[in-house]
């Protein structure tokens, strides 16, 4: 469903007048969000509930496709002039609302969360994806549904939670929620709340570093599902928090009762560099397809390599200057050749004449 | 060959200084390798001080250039009104010369895409000109940035039409000098545009003009989608009085024709720029490569509002070290560009508008003509052959077709 606010004739006159620029590229002098392309979402709310986290109101624009319960959506900033973009869960009940509410944690070195929670204001405009990724609340609803959540993994979580509770959901629900401790138990009111309104909602914590002040204690154990259901086996279960937790959950749920578990692995972006020159493996992939061509990394430069691999990309001047044999980099870590530059940002425009991969890489040619 | 003649001899070089060397002030190797650093380390000053500032900047060239143009399109579109057809045309000629100059041109060096912002990509920019833009991103980028001024390799000498190098051999063809460059700088949009169908080898039947199929289809489409909005639907806004903004339109193209013509062709014809030959410099290092930038390029001097609407390529020397550099910065680096030159007793060339100008001109006129009595003969000679070998082709397919 495309936004339409004109008959297409005179959308395509107004393209062909806009050539080459488009249409949007003139609106968006106006207002940001005015632009029909592209989503973008004003900042209208912005609590700071913990120390540590901000959660945001975003009003997406036009363009706004709209996600699934448990899905997450790329958002872009731009700090100091350069666009950055993160994946979050959306809190808020699924759908193409008028709102879309993220929350984001302080990662100690993770530069978008703490601008976000430093420095967001309402006004700001970011940039706003569909929702994405296969974790999501099916249609129909199941009859039973446990989620499990660690630390910031809450946050699909409550996205379930809200949307099942929106729609007047009737049939038992349980939370396992591991946090280190009350103060940082993100959404602990609402889920007090929750608990107290609806009996078919049977909360469950664990503060992992103040033993005997929630519901259970210490890390994920099988032990503590009778407590929450004695029948999860038969429970839809969502899990989602750091690898450990789902290692765990994983091992739980290994004998002929993985079709019934979703996990969504909740891993901060890597900041330092993974690898050294010549370490790990290159995957050459093509725009849109999922596969591609992987080599070991033999320290030379992306195109070398891509070249020595049978690949044809392009490439111009081969020592730095005309950026013709520039691609994108989807992650891993690269390292500039002229300049010594070394940067572990994912999605990230890089020339392939003069990088070199430092571990892992991915890089859409 | 196609000569009927035999090749005269090589004439030994007239003018030592004009002829093409890769070392023309006497830099030892240690030399290159420190300029070599130098120019790197400024470079990388730069690379790793690019913030707000830069984006902050070429945002609002981008929003300027869309007003100027919004403007300009609205008062032509009551171009009836003398005052409106002037001010229009006048504000569309500064768009679209932002546009080409300022924003184009520099984006698609990629000197933004430190940014990730998508419409700021070197790769994905499109540009209010005839020129496709990635055909403009191969023969600029890549051919013209890289083998600057070797001549016979690159094509920003002459255009394919003109003769702006002693090392262009005379042919009476070139008389027309002139006129060529009156005719490229007033059609410039077009004559970028062509710039890969190589003319100048297809009149030489090297290539045909299928060998260029795809580039010229892609050169339809972009040249069709300009003139329609232009030379159509803006007129066509205005009712029974389409011809003033048709006129106005047309006036804009020709300013900016004019006006880019005349900012590039300052960049590396006048007097004291240097030229190369190919085979020497093959396997330059670094240092040489930076040094041949130097060397081929020109500077004009001018204030801040001149340096915007020449795109910053009035810092041409800078921009050539190094194209990929946000262009706002050029004016800062050019301090230390030039206390360099003076170190190494490098020349740095820079002169105001005019000057520089009036000696592309000269240059223009002067190569007009046969360098020497010798050339004259050869270049008579030449196409004395060419003609004779057609028409003696034209004898032997006569012959065939009465068989």
């Amino acid at each position: 469903m495309s936004p339409q606010l004109l008959p297409r004739r005179s959308l395509r006159f107004l393209e062909a007048v806009a050539t080459p620029h488009g249409v949007d590229s003139y609106l968006e002098q106006i207002d940001p969000l005015l632009v029909a392309g592209e989503c973008r979402a004003e900042v209208v709310g912005v609590e700071r509930g913990t120390e540590e986290s901000v959660t945001l109101t975003l009003r997406p624009n036009r363009a706004w496709q709209g996600f699934r319960a448990g899905q997450f959506v790329n958002v872009a900033v731009e700090i100091d002039g350069v666009r950055h973009q993160r994946c979050y869960s959306p809190t808020c009940v699924e759908g193409r609302g008028a709102t879309v509410e993220i929350t984001t944690k302080r990662h100690p070195e993770g530069l978008v969360s703490n601008f976000l929670v430093g420095r967001a204001e309402p006004g700001m405009v970011v940039g706003l994806s569909a929702g994405e990724g296969g974790f999501q609340l099916p249609d129909p609803r199941p009859a039973s549904v446990l989620l499990i959540g660690g630390g910031s993994g809450i946050t699909p979580l409550m996205a379930i939670l809200r949307t099942l509770f929106a729609e007047g959901y009737e049939g038992p629900i349980a939370l396992l929620y591991y946090a280190p401790d009350a103060e940082r138990c993100i959404y602990g009111e609402e889920l007090e709340r929750l608990a107290a309104a609806h009996p078919n909602f049977q909360l469950l914590r664990s503060y992992t570093r103040a033993p005997g002040s929630g519901e259970l204690d210490g890390h994920f154990d099988p032990t503590h599902l009778p407590e929450s259901d004695p029948c999860f086996a038969e429970a839809e279960t969502f899990a989602c928090g750091p690898p450990a937790l789902l290692d765990a959950v994983r091992g739980t749920w290994a004998n002929g009762l993985e079709h019934r578990l979703h996990v969504e692995s909740f891993v901060p972006p890597t900041f330092v560099p993974v690898g050294e020159p010549g370490e790990g493996a290159i995957l050459f992939s093509q725009t849109g397809a999922g596969s591609g061509v992987e080599v070991a990394n033999s320290g030379a430069s992306l195109l070398e390599q891509a070249e020595a691999a049978g690949l044809t990309p392009a490439y111009g001047c081969r020592m730095g200057i005309c950026h013709t044999c520039t691609c994108r980099k989807r992650a891993g870590t690269h390292k500039n050749l002229i300049t010594g530059e070394v940067s572990s940002a994912p999605d990230e425009e890089i020339q392939l004449c003069v990088s070199a991969a430092l571990g892992d890489l991915t890089v859409e040619l | 060959m196609t000569t009927a003649t035999p090749a005269p001899p090589q004439a030994p070089p007239l003018d030592l200084a004009a002829r093409p060397t890769t070392n023309p002030y006497g830099l030892t190797a240690e030399q290159f390798e420190q300029l070599g650093e130098e120019m790197n380390a400024i470079r990388q000053r730069v690379l790793a001080d690019r913030g707000q500032r830069d984006a902050d900047y070429i945002r609002g060239i981008i929003r300027a250039q869309r007003g100027l143009e919004v403007a300009g399109r609205g008062l032509l579109w009551a171009g009836v009104v003398p005052p409106f057809w002037l001010a229009g045309t006048a504000a569309l000629s500064l768009s679209k010369i932002l546009d080409n100059m300022e924003i184009g041109h520099n984006v698609m060096h990629g000197q933004y895409e430190w940014m990730n912002d998508p419409k700021l990509s070197g790769k994905q920019f499109e540009w209010d000109t005839a020129c496709p833009a990635d055909q403009w991103r191969h023969s600029h980028n890549y051919m013209h940035h890289t083998h600057t001024n070797i001549v016979g390799k690159d094509r920003d000498i002459g255009y394919g039409i003109l003769r702006m190098s002693e090392e262009q051999e005379w042919k009476p063809y070139y008389l027309g000098n002139p006129l060529w460059a009156a005719l490229l700088a007033t059609f410039f949009e077009y004559g970028v545009a062509l710039h890969d169908l190589e003319v100048e080898r297809m009149a030489e039947g090297e290539i045909t003009l299928g060998d260029k199929r795809e580039l010229l289809k892609g050169i339809g489409t972009k040249v069709r989608a300009q003139a329609l909005k232009d030379y159509v639907f803006f007129p066509a806004l205005s009712g029974p009085l389409f011809a003033f903004p048709l006129a106005g339109n047309a006036t804009a193209n020709i300013v900016r024709n004019l006006w880019s013509f005349t900012i590039i062709f300052c960049g590396h014809f006048p007097e004291g720029t240097h030229e190369f030959d190919e085979a020497e410099t093959e396997n330059e290092t670094r240092g040489q490569w930076y040094h041949r930038q130097l060397l081929g390029s020109a500077n004009l001097s001018g204030g801040p509002l001149f340096h915007i609407l020449a795109g910053n390529l009035s810092f041409q020397i800078e921009h050539h070290l190094f194209p990929d550099l946000p262009a706002n910065r050029y004016g800062e680096i050019s301090v230390e560009v030039r206390e360099i030159c003076e170190r190494y007793g490098l020349p740095y060339n820079v002169g105001p508008l005019h000057r520089q100008f009036g000696s592309v001109v000269k240059k223009i006129g002067r190569l007009a003509l046969p360098d020497s009595p010798r050339s004259l003969v050869r270049g008579l000679g030449g196409a004395a052959g060419r003609a004779g070998s057609r028409l003696l082709g034209l004898g032997k397919r006569s012959v065939l077709a009465l068989k």
